[in-house]
């Protein structure tokens, strides 16, 4: 984490979260505003834009067709791509993908993967040949803290709004027909990301926020209220019973934006 | 994670290898068994056989890199080719470029970092062959390395990993129950402050179950811990006895 701000504004940060207070006037377990827009790309079989608070997050998908894994010849294959595009922060840099961006690429994976948000069984097309293939490419616009909860919130937008290609297998060849169905999407996993400071938890931090937490915490609900992924970051440490109520937070705070979001 | 071609547990509520559901794999750990390195470790978890390499405090390359105020801590985590049942590509996978970074993460807190300004470390892991909970097993070797290396911490790190099979929570994944299973829950432990510095977790648990699959693991954590120290101590037993001889 670079050090943009300055060691007395990181004091007043930490300080602030000790009286159960932050800089923007939210409580602990309040959210940023959530914007969300599908559908803005064309050229994409699916998109979104995410803006959380000032943060935002871009995710379009492409679907190909490919061959599945050996070990699942039945499914369909799911691939994340994180980017953290230079133009989102004078911290990233261009050059292939870093330890953070590979990170969040698989934070994301997870969530959709675990909770088995797409019904990949349905994007068989001849087994162990021929299968459909979703790219998730998570494009990171403007950082401003808490890209894990934006970038998970922008994929599962960007597949419910995805559309697969029509196709018939006509004597072993596949035909693309006109039309598109919708992704077959079973659940909607949301993710909810803590910060630790100064021994508190706060959810959705802010990009100062983040300067001067010492723990992250994020953990994927699926729509029963299950967890489905947990990822720790941050060279901090967090005890038992901390987690266990980050877990109770969590499974309030997802279905609270799952509401929100009528899909 | 979804197939269910064989039973995980049968009818009398043993696993495939014969464990009950709260029962460790076999252990065996071994401290300063290379000698080029500062500080090593070798554990053996089941099948899995892991070393562990600790270099440093040293100086930093590229040097723009060091830190005025505490040591960089690096860390590896990498699987050798012939570790798996099909060939894995030597290059760094995302997944091991993940693990490093979760491992780093996990061995921070007990480091005395601002003891070494301006300095570099480097963890070296390096998996010879991997049966599941790679990373605790790595995490509990890479911070005896760092002990065998003579840096100063807080505390040992220990990982234990817990999980749901057929629907029973169990301790210590084997791959097979990692692969087939319906969650696998890695946690590392700073066991004196009780400090959680590793947790990750895919699949499905309600909160009650993942409120006993994380206590299975950190009393998994607790029972390795043992293992830990009398290892780091039969070390210099051994060398005391070669001194006397």
């Amino acid at each position: 984490m670079s050090s943009v701000i300055t060691r007395v504004k990181q004091k007043q940060i930490a300080q602030l979260i000790a009286k159960g207070k932050r800089l923007d006037n939210r409580s602990a377990t309040d959210y940023r505003e959530i914007k969300i827009e599908q559908g803005i790309i064309e050229r994409a079989e699916g998109s979104a834009r995410v803006l959380l608070g000032k943060t935002e997050v871009m995710v379009g998908t492409k679907i190909e067709t490919g061959e599945p894994f050996p070990d699942t010849p039945n499914e369909g294959v799911l691939t994340v791509n994180a980017e953290l595009v230079p133009l989102a922060s004078s911290t990233f840099e261009p050059g292939p993908p870093d330890e953070n961006s590979i990170e969040l690429a698989r934070i994301v994976d997870r969530g959709i993967r675990e909770s088995k948000a797409i019904d990949l069984e349905k994007l068989c097309i001849e087994p162990g040949k021929k299968v459909l293939v979703v790219f998730v490419d998570v494009y990171v616009l403007n950082h401003d803290g808490n890209l894990i909860d934006a970038s998970a919130l922008a994929a599962l937008a960007a597949l419910i709004n995805t559309k697969m290609p029509n196709y018939e297998i006509e004597e072993g060849e596949m035909k693309i027909k006109s039309g598109y169905t919708p992704l077959p999407i079973r659940k909607r996993p949301i993710t909810v990301t803590f910060a630790k400071i100064n021994e508190k938890l706060i959810v959705d931090p802010w990009l100062e926020e983040e300067q001067v937490m010492d723990a992250r915490l994020s953990m994927a609900i699926d729509d029963d209220g299950n967890i489905c992924a947990i990822q720790k970051g941050c060279s901090g440490s967090i005890a038992p019973n901390q987690i266990l109520e980050a877990a109770k937070i969590a499974k309030e705070k997802a279905e609270e934006i799952r509401k929100k979001l009528e899909w | 994670m979804s197939q269910k071609s064989e039973k995980l547990i049968d009818k009398k509520g043993l696993r495939l290898d014969g464990r009950k559901p709260d029962e460790l794999r076999q252990i065996k750990i071994e401290v300063g068994v290379l000698s080029n390195a500062d500080g090593s470790a070798y554990i053996e978890l089941g099948k899995n056989k892991i070393l562990a390499a600790v270099f440093g405090p040293r100086e930093l390359h590229p040097k723009h890199l060091a830190l005025p105020d505490r040591m960089v801590l690096r860390c590896r985590y990498h699987m050798a080719p012939f570790s798996v049942q099909e060939r894995k590509s030597p290059a760094p996978s995302r997944r091991e470029i993940e693990l490093s970074k979760v491992i780093r993460e996990s061995l921070e807190p007990a480091i005395f970092l601002e003891y070494y300004p301006r300095t570099g470390i480097d963890v070296f892991v390096e998996v010879l062959q991997a049966d599941g909970s790679t990373r605790c097993a790595s995490i509990t070797a890479a911070s005896l390395a760092l002990a065998d290396a003579g840096i100063p911490m807080k505390d040992l790190v220990v990982a234990c990993s817990a999980g749901k099979v057929d629907g029973t929570i169990v301790l210590d994944l084997m791959d097979t129950e990692d692969k087939m299973g319906e969650a696998d829950l890695p946690v590392a432990l700073m066991p004196n402050f009780n400090a959680v510095t590793l947790l990750q977790m895919d699949g499905n648990l309600s909160l009650e179950e993942f409120e006993n699959a994380l206590n299975l693991a950190l009393e998994g954590c607790k029972k390795i811990y043992t293992m830990q120290k009398e290892a780091l101590k039969a070390k210099y037993v051994g060398v005391k006895e070669e001194v006397e001889e």
